[in-house]
């Protein structure tokens, strides 16, 4: 058992875990953030997805040890109390959702992809979910949520 | 997963006393491939020695006519590298299309040419660029490098520190990836440079990446796509598996290496 800390979306965070745990169980076993979803367990769903240190990655392909001292955002750290995340905002304008199990992660893809690519166009966004999938939707929703976030972040 | 002891050593040095010292260590770089393997119980290391924060493992120079990666730079930072994408434009598309983005933001060169997984795109940039990789130990040849899936030259306890990439003159990667998981079923990397032309197929071969000696030579004659287009590789020694059959990669090989070649110019 070691104690790993890390700052989770402001706010400092530590618990004595097993060495094998996963950042995705320290989330939402140790810290309750049960936003951040385990969906597949082959690292390819992308239910998973957080940022560390200002980068979306799988936190359920990363030791929570990997993560000791690191800023980590979950979808938890989004909104500014009631105020939705614009992002979010899309995703619920848009119907960018039905079971809602792979949101989480497409959202914290989605603020990464538009930090990095102001400038979007469907084609990019497509191929840059590749790392995300969704059973219910068909994507059509989500990457029109995208888009229009993106617009309204420019 | 089995029960490990995670150690995270500060510098290079310090990892590879771990490594030398520990019972039955793993090396833990992006851990893209680790992790999953781990929660596969597929491998049961007693410690796990984290080298993907090292510093002084993450770097891209340019030196002379090459660049020289470290081996714990990101799959990202090579994409989007102004050198890497000047100088070697072929392999920074190669690197910006392993796996996903948040693959991408972790896994690293290193990473993926230590496991040598039959279907990774890094081993046939290598194979096809000629490149150098150097351990803590010494300089291997990419061509003496890779032993066969999942196998390499390397020592137990021998780390790679950085992989030199000489410039080509014409360079390009084709891959056909798997719909899920985007790991190449066939993949093919062309060059032309100092070292002469290089095919380098990956995805395909049951022993991993290899050469395809027929299609430099018919490029050597005639550097176009029609040269390859007429070549294709026997069924035996391909793999063949729930993704596609021998005889289904044999010909992507050549669909691949055709384009491939296209695109190089």
């Amino acid at each position: 058992m070691t104690l790993v800390s890390m700052t989770v979306n402001g706010h400092a965070a530590t618990a004595d875990v097993e060495d094998r745990t996963l950042l995705v169980n320290y989330l939402r076993d140790e810290l309750g953030l049960t936003g951040t979803h385990v969906g597949c367990d082959t690292s390819q769903c992308g239910a998973c997805v957080v940022h560390v240190n200002g980068r979306a990655i799988k936190s359920c392909a990363m030791l929570a040890g990997q993560a000791e001292g690191a800023d980590v955002l979950t979808i938890e750290g989004l909104a500014r109390g009631d105020d939705l995340h614009i992002v979010q905002k899309a995703f619920k304008e848009h119907h960018g959702l039905q079971c809602g199990f792979c949101t989480p992660g497409m959202i914290m893809t989605a603020v990464d992809l538009i930090g990095r690519k102001p400038q979007l166009d469907e084609q990019t966004v497509r191929s840059e979910l590749e790392g995300n999938i969704c059973r219910c939707t068909g994507y059509h929703n989500i990457v029109k949520a995208i888009l229009a976030a993106s617009e309204e972040m420019r | 997963m089995y029960q490990f002891t995670l150690v995270r050593p500060k510098t290079l040095a310090d990892a590879e006393a771990l490594l030398a010292k520990a019972d039955d260590p793993k090396l833990l770089a992006g851990g893209q491939t680790l992790i999953p393997t781990l929660k596969q119980r597929l491998a049961m290391p007693s410690d796990v020695i984290d080298i993907g924060g090292l510093k002084e493992l993450a770097f891209i120079r340019v030196e002379g006519d090459a660049i020289t990666i470290g081996a714990g730079t990101k799959h990202f930072d090579v994409a989007n590298s102004a050198d890497v994408q000047k100088h070697n434009p072929a392999l920074a598309a190669l690197a910006g299309h392993i796996g996903d983005p948040a693959v991408r933001y972790m896994g690293t060169l290193g990473g993926s040419i230590a496991n040598n997984d039959p279907a990774a795109d890094y081993p046939a940039a290598c194979i096809a660029l000629d490149a150098k990789i150097h351990t803590t130990k010494r300089l291997i040849e990419a061509d003496e490098y890779f032993k066969g899936m999942f196998e390499t030259a390397l020592e137990a306890d021998e780390i790679i520190k950085e992989v030199t990439f000489p410039h080509p003159q014409k360079a390009a990667y084709q891959k056909f990836p798997n719909p899920a998981s985007r790991y190449a079923m066939v993949g093919v990397f062309v060059a032309k440079g100092p070292w002469g032309i290089r095919v380098a197929v990956t995805g395909a071969g049951q022993n991993g990446v290899f050469r395809v000696k027929e299609m430099e030579e018919a490029l050597a004659r005639n550097w176009s796509a029609d040269a390859v287009a007429s070549i294709k590789l026997p069924a035996k020694g391909l793999l063949s598996d729930l993704h596609g059959s021998a005889d289904y990669r044999a010909h992507l090989i050549t669909v691949m290496a055709k384009r491939a070649v296209a695109a190089a110019g």
